[in-house]
């Protein structure tokens, strides 16, 4: 058996508490601790994508249980991107954050690795009940980033981010009782091939847990009518911990892809890809939603906080069409998405802290230091995250576009699409003049309070648009890599096969 | 009996979201954990209904209880707990730092007022 399969849950696994318990009170010691912990899931990442490339789904049965009995871990060229987007972001926002963030509140560093590890879990699970388990992970450390650095608004947002995913939470209980009920099982291989076996009077039970599932994804992936906690959340949270959890709407766009794609895809009978229908209009009403919010939104972090809404409805519409072209089209545009909003977080955070007495408010300021290198900064992210040329939200809307071109209503996608880009624009072309030229008429310059470092954080920054120009200039071979992913999630059989019958596994 | 079970647990779920409706974190937390005693009693059922029966299954034909939902409820009770004890905490720093115990997020006018007091 292949245990580099567990390592990116162990690992982090072993390093939080470590930090938790032994360097609480060095605070460089859990600095090199914790940024070396995301190197090595960084190159665990880039390992398991070496092994995903050539095509087979490995797995990985946890004390040697055979599936669908035991748990299952599994790998596959998807599971593979994710892992190593986790790492990269979560490298990016901690090199970031090691500058001062990360003192203005404690266990910075425990609960960011707790955080990987959940992420990292939900993508490599096998089965149904584990993807809960490690939601509840991730969640569970991220209600503790969302209030890191205390103060009387963000523990509101805080009790509401935690509320919302509580009930969420036992949607999903409620979901897997009622699949498990109809099926006997939760592990996602065995259940695709017994949703087809489904006898008829059972048939409306499970789908209604298949909605439900979809309702808590949705929440996860703040889809209408379930967005209203993400604008106040993001909005709230600390600028890197913003810029993290950009991930953790791509943890439910991942689970509708996986789940939909394996279990209610083609091979389902009566319900397949019954998903398109629900959560087709809902993708377009949040993605018209959120770039109207960018053009209303009357501060920074709500307008990043819009933008990332409607990046994440740009996404499902890609998403929703559950062909192959569509959905190698919605893995560019995730990885695009989560490394330019979490750019554009961190800029916001960089701008604040440079402006005592305005922080994140759309109005005219005196001049802010290092003003240059942040403007541009700001500037390269936001022609990213709007889909301007040249950068890569241009390559993946032009690829989404060209994706849907073969579904019904293609013309209103269109339209929908091209017509926010252009709000996203009006919108974030306003807030930078705001921000970057009418400061630049007033008098004086704005002092820092304290010591703000530039050096790492410009580079965390740079980091994140480096790859994001990497996106653009290496679309090609990026593109070949997705569509060879979206052309194994499209054969569910060797998914299946290779979980149930593992090769070389005698079964009694 | 499954009349009794089923008109439990809708009985705990309304409750339960009649309370989370509310605007002050008290009573959200109590509704959060009505609904989630709901969950996991509907969970627990999942399995059928089998009252006296052993959860081994020595023979399939034999009377048994299935003890999967056994297995995955007492995963969710442990994870309710702990929940329910983070989102407390929560509420009582929210309370301490902002001088009241409701839920909604601060407006602009009473952020002004906090800062005057």
């Amino acid at each position: 058996m292949n245990h580099w399969l567990i390592m990116p849950i162990l690992f982090p696994a072993v390093v939080a508490p470590l930090l938790a318990l032994a360097v609480r009170k060095d605070i460089l010691l859990a600095r090199v601790f914790s940024v070396g912990s995301t190197v090595c899931l960084l190159l665990f990442g880039l390992l398991l994508m070496g092994m995903a490339s050539d095509g087979t789904t490995r797995t990985y049965s946890l004390g040697n249980w055979p599936s669908p009995f035991g748990i299952v871990l599994v790998l596959d060229r998807l599971t593979a991107i994710m892992l190593v987007l986790t790492a990269v972001l979560g490298l990016c926002v901690l090199l970031y954050s090691i500058t001062g963030c990360d003192r203005r509140g404690e266990h910075f560093h425990p609960l960011f690795q707790f955080q990987l590890m959940g992420l990292n879990g939900a993508f490599l699970t096998g089965d149904l009940f584990n993807l809960f388990v490690f939601f509840e992970i991730l969640l569970i450390a991220s209600y503790g980033l969302m209030v890191h650095g205390g103060g009387a608004a963000r523990m509101r947002a805080g009790i509401q981010y935690v509320v919302i995913n509580l009930i969420g939470s036992s949607i999903f209980l409620l979901a897997m009782g009622l699949i498990y009920g109809v099926t006997g099982t939760l592990n996602m291989a065995d259940l695709a091939e017994k949703v087809p076996q489904t006898v008829k009077g059972d048939e409306a039970l499970l789908y209604t847990g298949a909605v439900m599932l979809l309702v808590v994804f949705g929440l996860k992936s703040a889809i209408v009518p379930f967005q209203f906690w993400l604008p106040g959340t993001y909005a709230n949270a600390a600028g890197p911990v913003a810029a993290l959890f950009s991930i953790m709407t791509k943890v439910g766009a991942y689970s509708i892809i996986r789940v939909f794609t394996l279990m209610f895809g083609e091979t389902a009978g009566t319900g397949a890809w019954f998903a398109t229908s629900w959560l087709m209009p809902a993708a377009m009403i949040t993605m018209v939603l959120g770039m109207i919010g960018v053009v209303a939104a009357r501060s920074l972090g709500q307008q990043a906080s819009f933008a990332a809404l409607g990046s994440m409805g740009t996404l499902l519409i890609a998403v929703a069409g559950f062909t192959a072209a569509t959905e190698s089209a919605a893995l560019y545009y995730m990885i695009h998405s989560t490394l330019g909003i979490a750019a554009l977080f961190l800029i916001i955070d960089a701008v604040v802290i440079r402006r005592p007495g305005f922080g994140d408010e759309l109005a005219p300021s005196p001049k802010i230091a290092n003003v240059g290198l942040i403007g541009s900064m700001f500037f390269l992210a936001v022609i990213a995250v709007i889909g301007m040329p040249p950068l890569s939200g241009f390559v993946g809307k032009l690829l989404i576009l060209d994706a849907v071109k073969s579904l019904y209503g293609w013309g209103l996608i269109w339209a929908l699409i091209l017509s926010t880009s252009l709000l996203g624009l009006i919108g974030f072309a306003s807030s930078g003049s705001i921000l970057f030229w009418k400061s630049g008429q007033a008098k004086g310059e704005l002092q820092p309070i304290g010591p703000t470092p530039t050096a790492l954080p410009m580079v965390a920054i740079g980091l994140l648009l480096v790859l994001l120009i990497f996106l653009t200039g290496a679309a090609g071979p990026v593109t070949a890599f997705l569509d060879a992913t979206a052309a194994q999630l499209f054969e569910p059989h060797q998914y299946i096969e290779a979980v149930l019958r593992p090769v070389g596994v005698v079964t009694k | 009996m499954e009349f009794m079970v089923a008109s439990g647990v809708a009985a705990m779920t309304a409750a339960g979201i009649y309370l989370i409706l509310n605007l002050r974190t008290f009573t959200v937390v109590v509704g959060l954990a009505l609904v989630t005693y709901a969950t996991n009693l509907f969970l627990f059922t999942t399995g059928r209904l089998a009252v006296n029966q052993p959860d081994i299954i020595s023979s399939l034909d034999a009377p048994h209880t299935d003890p999967i939902p056994q297995a995955l409820v007492l995963t969710a009770i442990v994870i309710s707990f702990a929940m329910t004890a983070i989102i407390l905490v929560m509420a009582v720093r929210g309370y301490f730092e902002s001088g009241d115990d409701h839920v909604d997020l601060l407006g602009p006018e009473e952020e002004v007022a906090r800062e005057r007091r």
